[in-house]
């Protein structure tokens, strides 16, 4: 076989190697197998019905002695009058000309106070936090609005069963299509 | 900074309001009339003796470099209007210079930032990504293994949704032209489609959604439609044909064409297929648009069409009577740039502009416009349209339609009053 033609054979098998694995795409396949343990350690996001949420609980009192020691500086006593973001008030106030956003008065969903403070707060020192002050800072925060009880225990069963009162004031805007339609 | 005028002859007039034909500048017989004749330069004092060549002609100059610099004459081109939270240094912003630029491209050193918890330090070499979720395989790449994908580089915009949100006060700010409108950048980005990963993965059909999460100290993260993240996602490798800037999501910065900049999560992390969005802190408690009647919009992903005269600007100053050039960018999240009219009579009458090529999809889209001024205090204002036929609304009607708390997403016309002293400010008009 000349050389030419032996190109010509392997371009074929090539082309039909292609064809043959068209259906699922070819890949530069240079990704490794992530293991359980590492995904486990790696996903911190928590669904809004609850999904992802970790063992632990706490309540509003626990949580108020954590947040004195690791909020209260930024945020305020009792959620207002910090030099950052107010968290607690503002019910009412959507609908006017100075409207206060917090986690009580916009908020739509609780998993998501959970979420965001344990991946970024306190903000000198995100990720440091244990699960169970996470949940006891959203249950001070929660209570801190009115939405649950002092001694309400926020888990991982309890949590996406809160209902937030802003909840049905988001107008979702879909500018994509499902797929396949 | 201050704009040096050229000589003109008299031109005709066809537009009205001293906004020319937009090939005054080409036509013969208008010799004096050359582009560029807008100029702004910090003044030197040191100035050779009249037929002596400079002095820089008569030693040998600056030695070869191994990263070079701007000029020193142009350090005051710099970000702008850095604000952080209180307490903190880098949650906050810093923005374009945009009355300082020209043409499409921003320098990346100058390309607006937007961080919720500063710029992490990012060794290439023990970046990892994750994609994983609703997948048959989970997988982990390096950045050795990203960059050995094929790639494709492509010249977008990037802005903030925030960008310009001053302008819904009740009073116009006196503030520059890029600390209004500089959290809109646009860059060369060069990157791994990211369909290539999520194939490699094998997505599940049920999964309609990712979350993108960064590897910052905020692990800022945000949901994107599939139908997104399968069509034009770029996870970016490079920016302006280097390595992406840390400030700019190095080593590797999930790009979402023509979608509020804060999706476009950098130090990508990892990537979740799901089924619902995740409900992230930044898609629900903000960058969601406040109404006036107190609901909220969510999931207001593209950037609207929206325009913006750099020169002149607040932050330039006019010198007086004379023949200029107008110039401008014009962008959209939803296509490319048709049409940028201007108007030097407060938007009593508009000229078109010639749009400098190339005009691209979800690109900053350079215009420009002769226009002679005649000294009098006056209004200029831009106003685009793109290829899908969205035209930027007056700030009243924008207001009318969103209300004055929404924050994010404001695309109305701007509006620059020029004083007969060659003052230029940002006004309501």
């Amino acid at each position: 076989m000349s050389t030419r033609k032996a190109f010509a054979v392997a371009t074929c098998v090539i082309v039909l190697g292609g064809c043959a694995g068209a259906a699922t795409r070819e890949t530069s396949n240079l990704g490794r197998a992530a293991t359980p343990a590492e995904i486990a350690g790696w996903d911190i996001s928590i669904a809004p019905d609850g999904r992802g949420l970790p063992q632990g609980a706490g309540t509003a009192a626990q949580g108020a002695l954590v947040y004195a020691q690791k909020c209260q500086a930024c945020h305020g006593e009792k959620g207002v009058g910090g030099p950052n973001d107010r968290l607690a008030g503002g019910q009412g106030t959507l609908a006017s000309k100075t409207p206060v956003r917090t986690v009580g008065s916009y908020w739509p969903y609780a998993t998501t106070v959970f979420d965001y403070v344990r991946r970024a707060m306190p903000f000198l020192q995100p990720l440091s936090m244990t699960d169970s002050e996470v949940y006891a800072v959203t249950a001070y925060l929660l209570n801190l609005n009115g939405i649950i009880g002092e001694q309400d225990v926020m888990n991982a069963e309890t949590l996406p069963k809160v209902r937030m009162p802003n909840r049905d004031n988001f107008i979702l805007v879909q500018p994509w299509k499902p797929r396949g339609q | 900074m201050r704009v040096r005028r050229r000589r003109f002859n008299d031109v005709p007039d066809p537009a009205g309001n001293g906004l020319l034909d937009r090939r005054v500048f080409l036509k013969g017989g208008a010799g004096a009339l050359t582009a560029g004749a807008f100029m702004a330069f910090a003044s030197s004092d040191a100035k050779a003796a009249p037929g002596e060549a400079p002095a820089g002609m008569k030693v040998p100059g600056a030695p070869l470099s191994l990263y070079g610099s701007p000029a020193t004459f142009e350090r005051e081109v710099t970000r702008t209007l850095i604000r952080s939270q209180p307490g903190t240094t880098g949650a906050g912003a810093s923005r374009t210079p945009l009355e300082a630029l020209e043409g499409i491209i921003t320098p990346s050193g100058l390309h607006f930032e937007r961080h919720h918890n500063g710029v992490p330090t990012i060794d290439p070499a023990q970046h990892q990504l994750l994609v994983h979720g609703m997948v048959a395989r989970p997988l982990i790449f390096t950045v050795a293994a990203l960059s050995r994908y094929p790639m494709e580089s492509r010249i977008h915009f990037l802005e903030c949704s925030g960008n310009s949100a001053v302008m819904f006060g009740t009073t116009p700010p006196a503030q520059t032209c890029g600390q209004t409108h500089g959290l809109v950048s646009c860059s060369e980005w060069t990157g791994v489609p990211l369909r290539l990963l999520l194939a490699e993965a094998g997505v599940d059909p049920r999964a309609d959604w990712i979350l993108a999460e960064g590897a910052d100290a905020a692990a800022m993260s945000r949901s994107v439609p599939m139908a997104k993240a399968m069509d034009d996602a770029l996870l970016a490798l490079y920016q302006n044909g280097e390595r992406l800037r840390p400030e700019n999501g190095y080593p590797v910065r999930l790009f979402l064409p023509g979608y509020e900049g804060n999706m476009s999560v950098k130090w990508l992390r990892r990537i979740k297929v799901t089924d619902t969005p995740t409900m992230t802190k930044d898609e629900t408690s903000k960058y969601t648009d406040l109404q006036a009647d107190g609901k909220s919009l969510m999931f207001t992903y593209p950037m609207e069409v929206k325009s913006v005269i750099t020169r002149p600007a607040p932050g330039l100053k006019m010198t007086g009577p004379g023949l200029y050039e107008l110039s401008g960018i014009a962008w959209s999240g939803r296509g490319k740039i048709r049409r940028v009219e201007v108007s030097a009579d407060g938007g009593q009458t508009w000229a078109e502009t010639a749009l400098s090529a190339p005009v691209l999809a979800y690109a900053l889209t350079r215009f420009r416009i002769a226009w002679k001024w005649n000294g009098a205090p006056t209004v200029l204002k831009s106003r685009a349209t793109d290829d899908a036929g969205r035209v930027q609304p007056t700030r009243d009607e924008f207001i009318a339609q969103n209300g004055a708390n929404a924050i994010y997403h404001y695309h109305a016309i701007q509006a620059w009053r020029v004083e007969s002293n060659g003052e230029v400010k940002n006004v309501y008009a």
